[in-house]
């Protein structure tokens, strides 16, 4: 490669990293917590688990009187979305909102033992710390324009790495992979930038590739909702929200539908934009480890008829559910939670080797040149040191 | 120190290609499956924070 396209790439390198770089330091530091959220959520908040049920009780509760039990206690309230968790069997929650169009966040969940529709347990609305931190690493509490601007900053992470791989080759002319001079202070952090960097390269591309879909996961949501549904919905937009239709039989229509699929949540009709005011939603998931990451929403009329329609999914919101895993590495145990953190934490030592290099480079450049320097010039000083 | 003949590009990119193929099959292999798939990636993807901390200790070691 000539030193002028070598300067080009240094050039994209330095600055993509540069306008990102705080924004992927609060990325990579908010995100640690986050990849452990479950387990922190369980420790402080007790889940509600279902208990052991003596001989002989009845355990044949229908979904409509788990319902009617959680419109039981909150009498005041209305039910938004039915749910089922796979750590937590026998247990139905039911989110319940103060207001018929909820504010995002603030519902009550309801727990209802799925076999005898007895209430088990309510938790009302807050907004925790994992929540704030969530918040922080999603917006920035800035809404779409923030998910969009740090899905941004995503794009030029990717820059950022592909532009470091090919400026990393003339450091390395001389040097085996993995060498870290301890002769000078800046040579450390040099050859540490360069050796974690490429360690950390293809997890690091891929968590910023698949950050960066997922923020755009809300407006592709919203503009498949604006085209698909209509098509469905628009018919019934704006009509009073019907009450919910017998939900066992609705259910058991979904199956017939969908013999492989799991139900995962029910959407009560609601004048809300997440579904409709004539049916349920119903989502379902498939049962192979693949399928499991994918949702497919399905539509129930609430009516006598529940005639059940499945829209289609098209592939970019397909692609953009398979991808949620590969950003939060929740898809293979704990370890896997743990080797995330671990490699995050290598994130977070290329980065701020990365600033500590920018801020240092006076020094390596010094009596070079007296305009704006690169590391491409760099590189005959840098060896001339090691000689 | 002796100037050492210089390594061409397939000589630098070997080993950072070497791990980026391994952390790339860790990522889609927990995708894949649990059980051994879920190992698999474990096993993987312990490769480049291993790597990192050898150096890293062997530079320490050096000086």
């Amino acid at each position: 490669m000539n030193t002028r396209s070598l300067r080009r790439w240094t050039w994209v390198h330095t600055w993509t990293s540069l306008i990102s770089m705080l924004f992927l330091l609060m990325l990579c530091i908010t995100g640690l917590p986050l990849i452990f959220h479950e387990e922190i959520d369980d420790l402080f908040e007790q889940s509600v688990k279902a208990p052991e049920l003596a001989p002989g009780t009845a355990a044949n509760a229908t979904l409509d009187q788990v319902l009617q039990a959680a419109r039981q206690a909150r009498p005041n309230e209305h039910p938004l979305f039915i749910f089922w968790r796979e750590e937590n069997p026998n247990v139905t929650a039911i989110a319940m909102s103060p207001k018929l169009i909820p504010d995002p966040g603030q519902f009550a969940n309801v727990s209802v033992d799925t076999r005898t529709a007895a209430v088990l347990g309510q938790e009302p609305p807050h907004f925790g710390v994992m929540d704030i931190i969530l918040k922080i690493h999603k917006d920035m509490f800035t809404g779409l324009p923030g998910e969009l601007f740090l899905g941004f900053m995503g794009l030029l992470l990717v820059a950022s790495i592909v532009s470091g791989i090919v400026v990393y080759a003339p450091f390395m002319r001389r040097l085996d992979f993995g060498t870290i001079r301890r002769s000078s202070k800046k040579l450390a952090w040099l050859d540490l930038h360069n050796m974690v960097g490429m360690v950390t390269l293809v997890w690091l591309l891929v968590v910023g590739f698949t950050g960066t879909l997922n923020t755009l996961s809300t407006p592709m949501f919203d503009l498949w909702r604006m085209q698909q549904l209509p098509k469905l919905l628009g018919p019934f937009q704006g009509m009073a929200v019907a009450a919910p239709p017998p939900l066992d039989a609705a259910l058991a229509a979904v199956r017939a539908r969908l013999p492989d699929a799991r139900i995962t949540s029910v959407t009560l009709p609601t004048a809300g934009r997440f579904g409709s005011p004539q049916h349920l939603v119903v989502w379902t998931k498939g049962d192979t480890p693949i399928t499991s990451r994918l949702f497919t929403p399905t539509l129930v009329s609430a009516n006598a008829a529940l005639d059940v329609t499945v829209p289609d999914m098209p592939w970019f919101l397909r692609t953009i559910q398979v991808s949620r895993p590969l950003h939060f590495g929740d898809y293979g145990g704990l370890p896997l939670k743990i080797l995330w953190a671990l490699l995050d934490l290598l994130a977070i030592a290329v980065l701020v080797s990365g600033i500590y290099l920018w801020f240092a480079r006076k020094k390596f450049f010094a009596g070079r040149t007296a305009t704006a320097p690169s590391r491409a010039t760099a590189q005959p000083v840098l060896n001339s040191e090691q000689a | 120190m002796t100037a050492r003949p210089t390594h061409s590009a397939a000589t630098i990119y070997r080993i950072p290609l070497l791990i980026g193929a391994v952390s790339a099959i860790g990522l889609a292999s927990a995708l894949l499956g649990d059980g051994v798939w879920d190992a698999l990636s474990w096993l993987t993807l312990t490769v480049p924070v291993v790597l990192a901390a050898v150096h890293w200790q062997r530079s320490k070691a050096s000086v």
